[in-house]
């Protein structure tokens, strides 16, 4: 008989057997009788008229079965597909390209060569147009306009603001101090180690189609690719989408591509299952891309430092086609939570989203909904303000914070922060790195001429979307579920509407039930991925798991509980108001050997029910949160920096982190440090970058710069526990926090080196080159 | 063309015919059926197809299956012995060292012929030891401890030894 | 990424090899594969035949003889990097394996190889042009030696005629009061070099620099060898101002281009930054 470790134990990852063994299951592990192989053809040019594409050569390469066009899926209706954000998105171009690596023609061959072989075959001729690149030049009258498909000639896609304008404009003129900075937040790829793929099978009898799929979201994949071909004729319950074992996600396999698109179309046109899997290059070229958010950024405040208005605007590139990720009613995602911790009466901000010739996009990267660029606008402006007031960044802070008795706090931009508490993350941050100290061992350095850096960040999330009165992705609300079901002998087999991608769910969802059912977790075997299985849900991102899908769990074991009552009280012969609960058993009153436990309860449910009750014990839930929850933390990270080379070393980084209630440490901690090297990477290493061309010069890991071990830092971990109030069991989602949080720490750190140079704000990412050409223009350089 | 090879796989002789062209890690992954190693990029760089060859830690993206011919490969199905978790696999779980486990199986391999030839090693040894493998989940600091973990298991003095 | 198809062979000896490269005028030799792998995989080469030059016996000399360092065509970087000998008396080409792409790379790559595919982001080119180094290179009349100094031609370019082999690089065996050093400022582990100086030097007992060589990697369109600064050390006490001024003419020979690793104003001056660093080092060793 196990033992039932709920919230708060590190319970070793159930999932882990398999990957230990190289026994996981991923998409490219998958192989189904007579597959054909799916390669695509890409422009080399970012804007370009196609003139012709020669398939003859293709066509009589060994093992090539079939070469697809978009001439050849119009008369289908399939060259455009719909994108999440009531956009739409070319599957293949029919006669124009919109950016480098687009997709341009598909290859179906017997083999992943002869695909390969096919791709070299086909002769594409192309007439070059300019390409529109700035995002800024787009908005202009003069620019060319690159959706000749749209009614409205115009490179702007949307306009969106928040906040009050007037009111806005009226306390920066009565503020004694105002400071602005333009902060440009590159573009960047989640490049998960795994790259994107599927394989499409499809049953002409049956008229069904299996998707196997790296996805993040199966159950709104299964619609949106019902929305798509249901004029052909296929419709959702003829659908059943798969997500095996995802090497990695973090928002780069939310949305839908080409790819899956053209597989699927393969499948249906040979009659033969076809995988599709993507190179490196295609994935850090074609794939979605995050950030990319010119910000002008303003805060005004007196002249104690007290806060008076923040002032944001942006210019949003989103390529070619705006595939972002966000929920519905927010072209911008959560960017209005830009007003971060602190207590701001009166705010304003407004994006201009713009088509350029760039991969369409506009994902998160690990974070929820554009909160990294919201989060690293605010802190990142926080400390020019502490700059121009000479204030210590940490005082200014705490100055500012909303402070706890704030809290259920309504930002200037109306959202709920559920809980709170700023000013102890940052004391313990403090403390833990010997705060005081190091700004003594800074001014020695400087004295010496060695330039360190002491670098804060004390952010707030806005995760776990969402309450369904204000979320939902093509008009879905935002709910999540699971369903479990108790077997007779006391075994759990629970099913979620989210899907892992490392998450641990496998682990924490199972310690969720024990925690509220008294099961051993190791009795519990938990499922995800399968849509003819697990009930609808939206998928793991945003970090909404715990809050939407695992508060589901808790609530569906709790309805469970409620009939397990019923049966221990006829069990038991005794009233259910006299019962009482302890982990893992009903006892009477007063009267503890008098009991039945959870697992001699579902056995009744099976074999023993009472008369005019339903048998089984199994419920379902659909969890629909009244809020979104507000995780945070304190970061602090110390730099050094080489007069030399204008190489950044981080010495130290002390990471605070609040996520309410914890299921497993052991996995928090190592979402955190990971988090925590997905923040450092686009803040010293990672961006992607064209040419005047508009072609790509970082296509592969030899110049898209992901960390090594060797690049990473030892992470100093702490953390405090402010529970969310609305949460049934406390929690917050965390998975992103540190990705968010810990890229102004790095800015403000390096400015911090070199503030006394009279450097107020640099761009991430804070490379030797640009860190040396700063030093040279002061004149700092050795 | 094809060309007849034998490659021993953990232990195990695997003949194919296959064309010069042939990467090692499709060899493996797709004649010999074994899915344990994977590829997470085309230019050496990421290490998810990490092996061991002739007990050096190589990328078999970047070697052709005509290369190993005649030649010992081992990769992660090779590290189970007697139903056993090798030290390796055990720190990993031990200590939280795989997330998504796409890059565990060349993570492990390059750590497990890191300490065939290494004992008691340093944080810095470590991390200069796995530098040719890229995770995007853990930050590599469990990953670290998993290698601690079993460098010391491997290379406990014996018993009662000093 | 698949490569496009070729024929492969592998000739059990050095003749055979050369009479391969004869009757394939587009035959590649593969060796460690590190560098040639990727480029066929991105089909940037289509070489119609291969030609393994790996199961040759005898290519896998590792050791001092008259005078030299012998490495064999077979030796690979992980070989050099993990060998005393190297370690103790051959610091600099010590630190240079330490620093080629990453371990797992160089558990296959080989010093030859990085010599013949002539890279000028290769590391090893400047370490032997510093170290005044001979290679071997066996053709179809027998084998010649080249110095280094007239080794590279050009961008990817050598003195090896299509038909020759490099079957071994020759290093001088250290005299008395030698060091050296090579400092390679990359963006990330793996990364070729922004820039990269090597640096080689023996001191007489006066403590004056005697022979020096120094060269850079990947500021130009092969491996510079920096004479002017060699000329302002040689015979010489050197001194912090000395040095310095080595380093600034290292920082006007070299003869770099702009790319995401940097503007060509920021490699030059990493060049003298580096030249510095790596005499600095280098003495360091030599008083040692």
């Amino acid at each position: 008989m196990g033992v039932a470790h709920g919230m708060g134990h590190s319970v070793k990852r159930k999932e882990d057997a398999r990957f230990l063994r190289g026994r996981g299951n991923y998409i490219d592990d998958i192989k189904l009788p007579g597959m054909l192989w799916l390669d695509i053809v890409r422009s080399p040019l970012a804007h370009a008229k196609i003139v012709n594409i020669n398939k003859e050569k293709a066509l009589a390469t060994p093992g090539v079965a079939a070469v697809i066009t978009g001439a050849d899926l119009v008369p289908y209706k399939l060259e455009w597909m719909p994108t999440l954000m009531s956009d739409r998105q070319m599957v293949l171009p029919v006669d124009t390209v919109m950016y480098y690596a687009q997709e341009v023609a598909a290859v179906i061959a017997t083999s992943r060569y002869a695909a390969a072989d096919g791709v070299a075959a086909v002769e594409v001729d192309y007439e070059p147009l300019e390409p529109v690149l700035d995002p800024k030049k787009a908005l202009l009258p003069d620019s060319p306009v690159i959706r000749f498909d749209r009614e409205e000639k115009s490179n702007r896609i949307w306009h969106w603001e928040a906040g009050d304008r007037q009111g806005t404009d009226a306390a920066f003129k009565g503020s004694d101090v105002v400071v602005a900075e333009d902060i440009y937040i590159p573009r960047i790829h989640v490049a998960s180690i795994e790259t994107c793929g599927c394989v499409a099978s499809w049953d002409p009898m049956e008229g069904h189609l299996t998707l196997y799929m790296t996805t993040q979201a199966p159950h709104a994949i299964r619609t949106v690719v019902a929305l798509v071909t249901g004029h052909l004729g296929l419709h959702e319950h003829k659908i059943r989408v798969v997500s095996p074992d995802i090497g990695g996600g973090f928002g780069g396999k939310v949305p839908v591509y080409p790819g899956y698109v053209l597989a699927v179309a393969a499948s249906v046109l040979t009659g033969k299952p076809v995988k599709w899997i993507e190179d490196r290059s295609e994935n850090l070229q074609a794939d979605s891309f995050a950030r990319d958010y010119h910000i002008h950024a303003e805060l005004a405040a007196q002249k104690d430092g007290k806060l008076n208005a923040l002032r944001m605007g942006v210019v949003a590139d989103h390529g070619a086609f705006d595939s972002a990720a966000n929920p519905s009613k927010f072209p911008a995602g959560l960017f209005s939570i830009c007003t971060g911790s602190y207590d701001i009466k009166t705010a304003f901000t407004e994006v201009d989203g713009v088509y350029t010739n760039k991969p369409p996009g506009g994902i998160a990267y690990r974070c929820s909904f554009r909160v990294t660029e919201a989060v690293h606008a605010v802190e990142r402006m926080m400390d020019v303000l502490a700059q121009k007031l000479k204030m210590d960044p940490a005082d200014l802070r705490a100055l500012n914070f909303i402070r706890p008795e704030q809290f259920p706090y309504k930002s200037a931009f109306g959202w709920e922060y559920d809980s709170g508490n700023y000013q102890g993350a940052l004391d313990k941050a403090k403390q833990i790195i010997g705060y005081d100290d190091l700004r003594k061992e800074q001014a020695e350095k400087r004295a010496r001429g060695e330039l360190m850096g002491i670098g804060l960040s004390t952010f707030t999330e806005i995760v776990g979307a969402g309450p369904s009165h204000t979320f939902d992705i093509l008009g879905i609300k935002m709910f999540d579920s699971a369903e479990i079901r108790v077997h007779p002998t006391g075994r759990v087999i629970a099913r979620f509407g989210t899907k892992s991608q490392g998450q641990g769910h496998e682990t924490t969802y199972a310690q969720i039930i024990a925690q509220e059912l008294g099961i051993p977790e190791e009795h519990i075997a938990v499922e995800e991925g399968d849509t003819d299985t697990a009930p609808y849900g939206l998928g793991t991102y945003a970090s909404r798991s715990t809050p939407t899908a695992g508060a589901a769990g808790a609530m569906a074991a709790r309805k469970i509980r409620e009939k397990a009552r019923k049966i221990a009280a006829h069990l038991l012969e005794a009233n259910e108001a006299d019962l009482e609960w302890e982990t893992g058993k009903f006892f009477v009153k007063g009267v503890p050997s008098r009991s039945k436990t959870i697992q001699e309860i579902a056995f009744a449910a099976y074999t023993n029910h009472p008369q005019g009750m339903e048998a089984g014990l199994e419920a379902v839930d659909y969890y629909d949160p009244p809020n979104l929850t507000f995780p945070f933390g304190a970061y602090i990270c110390v730099v050094d920096i080489d007069r030399g080379t204008g190489e950044v070393k981080i010495h130290r980084f002390v990471a605070v982190d609040d996520c309410g209630n914890i299921i497993n440490p052991m996995i928090v901690d190592g979402q955190i440090h990971g988090g925590l090297t997905m923040g450092m990477a686009p803040a010293l290493l990672e961006e992607i970058v064209y040419d005047e061309n508009g072609v790509n010069l970082t296509g592969t890991f030899m110049d898209y710069l992901l960390p090594t071990a060797m690049e990473t830092p030892k992470w100093e971990l702490d953390k405090t526990t402010t529970p969310s109030p609305h949460h049934p069991f406390g929690a917050k989602g965390v998975g992103e926090s540190a990705t968010v949080g810990a890229p102004p720490a790095i800015a403000n750190a390096v400015v911090d080196a070199l503030s006394h140079l009279g450097v107020t704000n640099m761009d991430i990412p804070l490379t030797p080159q640009k860190v040396w050409a700063v030093l040279k223009e002061k004149g700092a350089a050795l | 063309m094809t060309q007849k090879i034998t490659i021993n796989l953990n232990g195990a002789d695997v003949t194919a015919e296959v064309e010069p062209r042939l990467l090692l890690v499709h060899f493996i992954r797709e004649v010999a059926n074994l899915t344990g190693t994977h590829i997470g990029c085309d230019t050496t760089s990421c290490g998810a197809c990490s092996v061991v060859l002739d007990g050096k830690a190589v990328k078999s993206c970047t070697l052709f299956a005509v290369q190993a011919d005649g030649r010992r490969i081992m990769t992660v199905e090779g590290l189970v012995t007697g139903g056993q978790l090798h030290p390796i696999q055990e720190g990993f779980h031990e200590k939280h060292g795989l997330q998504c486990g796409f890059c565990t199986p060349g993570m492990m391999m390059t750590s497990y012929a890191f300490l065939q030839n290494h004992a008691h090693a340093s944080e810095e040894e470590i991390r200069w030891a796995i530098s040719g493998n890229l995770c995007r989940c853990t930050g590599y600091v469990n990953i670290v401890e998993a290698i601690k973990y079993a460098d010391a298991k491997l290379h406990a003095p014996a018993a009662g030894g000093a | 990424m698949i490569p496009a198809e070729f024929q492969y062979a592998t000739p059990p000896t050095i003749p055979e090899a050369i009479a391969l490269l004869q009757a394939h005028q587009d035959a590649k030799i593969l060796s460690g594969g590190q560098s040639l792998i990727p480029a066929l995989k991105l089909r940037l080469a289509t070489p119609p035949l291969l030609v393994d030059i790996s199961r040759i016996a005898g290519l896998t000399t590792l050791s001092e003889a008259g005078g030299w360092l012998h490495i064999g065509a077979l030796v690979r970087e992980a070989d050099l990097e993990e060998s005393p000998l190297v370690r103790s008396r051959y610091p600099l080409l010590h630190d240079t394996s330490h620093v080629v792409a990453d371990p797992l790379v160089r558990n296959l790559a080989t010093i030859a190889g990085n010599l013949a595919h002539a890279d000028p982001a290769n590391d090893h080119p400047a370490t032997m042009l510093a170290y005044r180094a001979e290679v071997v290179a066996t053709g179809p009349s027998g084998a010649r030696v080249i110095a280094v100094d007239s080794f590279f031609t050009g961008l990817f370019a050598t003195a090896l005629a299509h038909d020759e082999i490099l079957t071994e690089v020759r290093v001088p065996a250290p005299m008395a009061g030698s060091g050296g050093a090579y400092l390679k400022l990359e963006r990330k582990v793996g990364d070729f070099a922004t820039a990269g100086v090597a640096a080689q030097l023996n001191l007489d007992a006066a403590g004056r620099v005697q022979q020096i060589g120094i060269g850079l990697t990947n500021v130009g369109p092969m491996a510079i060898r920096a004479r002017r600064s060699e000329d302002v050390l040689r015979g010489q006490s050197p001194s912090d101002a000395l040095i310095a001024q080595a380093a600034a003419l290292a920082q006007e020979d070299c003869d770099p281009t702009a790319d995401l690793r940097g503007s060509a104003d920021y490699k030059r001056n990493m060049v003298r930054i580096l030249t510095m660093r790596a005499l600095h080092k280098a003495l360091e060793r030599a008083r040692a």
